[in-house]
């Protein structure tokens, strides 16, 4: 097969998302000798976690809410100092294998929204899969008011210096939502650091509802030994609460929001050891937003269409098997951070250095560093860190009973507005036994989120009362991300017989038929 | 969609139906097709024959069926982009025409008051009022219900072996769960079709087909018709392994627009084609240029079942009594449901086969009882 004429540069690496995991990457592979492109869908460096004002705000303390700046701005001029190539405003939406088989191609769309007509190209030797991760939300009753917004989203907002939806407009020069009364609600550690986050931002904060009990954590205290740091900044967030006066409520969720132009407040009721709300126990609290969230899902698109193996986290979620140099089950495919499994930045960092480390092993011939003391000192602090995500992920898994709190109308779908009530009914009267049917029957995910806002809550729902089947495979969405027809049509470089067809199955594939 | 036609039928006939999948209802290729019923797409003969029945059952069918299974009477719009092309599809038409089909031929100045989007400049094409359109999950998952009590619905159980008598008579299933006593079963398995004729000793060589399906964001109505290139209708008999592509546009009642049916020959592989990707998109602006701009959200794949003479299996296996086949319809198995539900209803019951049904003899392809 001839290869198509390219202008293409080809890079030994191609790392997907500059957060910590993929700056750590790609500083790790470039000071190795590799040739790296970076590619992001923001504008700058930083991910999620090292979020921080656009220059054009002229922001003059970014650092002013990250604890660990000085960590960040090491990376960053590590990777200014090398030579590797900042792709920022790249919307990866596919990656596939190259004609040649040895090498693969990312697609991506560029635009500060995805949305300029022409694609680009990247070809690499090796693809390291930094992809992050994405709020889990459970819906409730209210949860579509104007003024709920999202735990993970709220801190964003806060990091990148602008004003959170349905807050009265700060006057200017003030901090953001200074004054308002925010509620913090849902389960995992987020939600202290959303909290002090927003309490240092000048917000009120009336109420920290954890759905989780932290008892869970004291089971495993060898665990909490190994993982000091963890312990010291549950500690130092929690002492930023006590010291605004926030209250935290644990075994409890807001189980309705009150208001239909904007929140004016909340019910938080208590919950059982499976997350129903015990009857009576609800009480109201007044606030002008709710910031909420369930912790986090890795986000697996480019994975999964790959064919990489996934399992399940304790939490049900999906997540990627890697092995200890970091690679998937896709020769060539690597990945680091939370795709395998949500575990903090620490951890991101950590795994993304050795992910780099082993590339640049692999692709210069020669076997992982696995004798030298940082590889090992890595290692080390990769197990120690996975065994604390690993409690985590347990401590804080959604009970089956949350859904307990939804009635009927409650939308699920919010793209879609399809409710609770035709959910269960699919599942009950009409044959759907997993999220893809739900999907096909009632249009829940269809919409421009593409399942990723419902589709915990859509799964659980469609197993309700029934015993576990199967486990249901990691949801497929081959686009990544929205790409415009004449982007696509515009796509260079594909021969016409499309030779590069794997052998390898896809790792969710179908099992119904007969 | 074609088990739940024969389960309805069937049950409709006064028959007591069990219907058994491993999966969720629609959730093999149904769930991953557009819901095309077509007559435009189909050559004089015996699938011909098949799928203008099926128009005729479709139409009561969307009067018994809620209207969510979103059954629309839209029409067929083939469209030629020059004059040699315009000329083989006009002769097309002609010879449809003699077997039954409406076809309006079209002048290319007029295709705009049919589809007002449509590219300029296109040389002709010709109508088709009898297309139509339904959402394929919806509506198996309502013929199952319409069926009523005679059907007992078993999801997520595998059949993993069929029960014989001692003169090799089909006796039932059995599943994880354990036996099912049944006189009859019918092989619905779709792609998955050949698998089960071997649990029951006898060969059927259905094989996937895989077609990816483009979504676009939600839309003003754009598209009004089922709107595609006249180089769809040379692929379908095709037996060219080559990546095949023609791109039918059209719109949907929910908003998004599908841009579909690429075929390929490539086992159960759902790995994204950016190939088969590119075309369906650049077929699509090429037909609609307002599309340019539009989103694609969504993409997936399904494996349509096929067999060599691209024809499906319907009827009584001669090598198994007791055993029928309902499988092996590419990729017009939605469209092609009710006739075949139909026709192994009247089998089942000894009644009147509504056509002749040699074409579709599962023993065709040789090959006897194995083992």
């Amino acid at each position: 097969m001839p290869h198509p004429v390219t202008d293409d540069p080809e890079y030994d690496l191609a790392v997907i998302g500059a957060g910590p995991a993929g700056l750590a990457g790609a500083v790790a592979a470039a000071e190795l000798g590799l040739s790296v492109a970076l590619l992001d869908a923001s504008s700058q460096p930083g991910g999620q976690f090292y979020r921080h004002p656009a220059p054009a705000l002229g922001a003059t303390r970014p650092e002013a809410l990250h604890h660990d700046w000085a960590t960040f701005t090491a990376l960053r001029r590590r990777l200014a100092d090398s030579t590797a190539t900042l792709l920022a405003g790249h919307h990866v939406w596919t990656v596939v294998r190259a004609e040649a088989r040895d090498l693969w191609d990312v697609h991506a769309v560029t635009g500060a929204d995805g949305d300029r007509d022409r694609p680009v190209r990247v070809r690499a030797r090796a693809v390291l899969l930094a992809t992050g991760a994405y709020e889990r939300h459970l819906p409730f009753p209210g949860w579509t008011v104007p003024g709920v917004v999202g735990a993970g989203g709220a801190q964003a907002m806060l990091k990148s210096g602008l004003v959170l939806p349905g807050l009265r407009a700060s006057p200017a020069g003030a901090r953001p939502g200074a004054g308002a009364r925010v509620v913090v609600a849902g389960s995992g550690p987020l939600l202290l650091a959303v909290a002090a986050t927003l309490a240092a931002a000048g917000a009120r904060v009336p109420a920290v509802v954890e759905a989780s009990g932290y008892l869970g954590y004291a089971r495993h205290p060898r665990t909490l030994a190994a993982n000091p740091h963890k312990v010291a900044e549950a500690a130092r967030h929690g002492a930023a609460l006590l010291r605004h006066g926030v209250r935290l409520r644990t075994r409890s969720a807001v189980t309705r929001v009150h208001g239909s132009d904007r929140v004016e407040a909340v019910t938080v009721s208590r919950l059982d050891r499976d997350w129903r709300p015990v009857r009576g126990s609800g009480r109201r609290i007044a606030c002008d937003a709710l910031a909420v969230g369930f912790g986090l899902v890795p986000q697996l698109d480019l994975a999964t269409g790959l064919g990489c193996a996934t399992r399940r986290a304790r939490d049900g979620s999906h997540l990627l098997d890697l092995d200890a140099q970091q690679e998937t089950s896709v020769p060539g495919i690597w990945a680091a951070g939370e795709t395998g499994g949500i575990g903090g930045v620490e951890l991101a960092l950590t795994e993304g250095e050795l992910a780099g480390r082993a590339i640049a092993a692999r692709l210069g011939g020669r076997a992982a560093a696995g004798g030298s003391g940082r590889g090992r000192a890595l290692r080390r602090r990769r197990a120690r860190m996975r065994a604390f995500a690993a409690v985590m992920a347990a401590v804080h898994a959604p009970g089956a009973g949350w859904s307990r709190w939804l009635d009927d109308t409650t939308d699920v779908c919010r793209c879609e507005e399809v409710g609770a009530g035709r959910i269960r009914e699919a599942a009950t009267a009409f044959g759907a036994r997993d999220a893809r049917t739900v999907k096909l029957l009632t249009r829940a995910g269809m919409g421009w989120c593409q399942g990723r806002m419902c589709g915990t809550a859509v799964a659980c729902l469609a197993a309700e009362g029934r015993e576990q089947g199967p486990p249901p495979a990691p949801e497929r969405r081959p686009l990544a991300v929205p790409v415009r027809l004449d982007a696509l049509a515009a796509l260079t470089g594909t021969a016409a017989s499309d030779p590069g067809e794997p052998e390898e199955h896809a790792a969710g594939e179908d099992s119904t038929g007969g | 969609m074609v088990g739940a036609a024969c389960a309805y039928y069937a049950a409709r006939r006064g028959l007591r139906v069990t219907v058994l999948d491993r999966g969720s209802v629609a959730g093999g290729t149904t769930g991953a097709g557009e819901g095309n019923l077509l007559v435009s797409d189909k050559e004089p003969g015996p699938e011909l024959q098949l799928a203008l029945l099926s128009t005729q059952l479709w139409r009561d069918l969307a009067e018994v069926l809620p209207s969510r299974i979103e059954y629309e009477a839209k029409g067929g719009l083939v469209v030629a982009s020059d004059r040699t092309g315009l000329a083989a599809l006009q002769e097309y038409a002609a010879r449809q025409s003699a077997a039954g089909v409406t076809a309006d031929v079209v002048p290319g100045e007029r295709l705009r008051d049919l589809e007002p989007q449509l590219a300029p400049g296109l040389a002709g094409g010709v109508h088709y009022p009898q297309d139509a359109q339904v959402q394929p999950a919806l509506a198996a998952a309502h013929l199952l219900r319409a069926a009523g009590d005679r059907v007992s619905l078993r999801l997520g159980e595998e059949v993993t072996r069929i029960l014989a008598g001692t003169r090799g008579e089909v006796r039932g299933v059995r599943t994880p769960s354990g036996d099912l006593h049944a006189r009859h079963v019918v092989n619905a398995a779709g792609t998955w079709g050949g698998e089960l004729a071997r649990l029951a000793g006898v060969t059927l060589p259905v094989l996937p087909r895989r077609g990816f399906v483009l979504v676009t964001e939600p839309l003003p109505r754009l598209v009004r018709h089922k709107v595609y290139a006249a180089d769809y209708v040379a692929d379908v008999a095709s037996d060219s392994a080559a990546l095949q592509t023609s791109a039918v546009v059209e719109g949907t009642p929910a908003g998004p627009v599908l841009i579909g049916a690429s075929r390929e020959r490539v086992g159960f592989d759902r790995t994204p084609s950016v190939a088969a990707l590119r075309r369906l998109a650049a077929q699509a602006v090429r037909l609609f240029p307002a599309l340019a701009a539009v989103r694609a959200v969504r993409t997936y794949a399904g494996f349509r079942p096929y067999l060599p003479d691209h024809l499906p299996a319907i009827g009584p296996d001669p090598r198994r009594p007791g055993l029928l086949h309902a499988c092996g319809h590419e990729g017009a198995g939605i469209g092609l449901a009710p006739a075949t539900g139909r026709i192994i209803a009247e089998l089942l019951t000894g009644g009147q086969l509504p056509l002749d049904i040699t074409p579709f003899r599962p023993d065709r392809f040789g090959g006897g009882v194995a083992g």
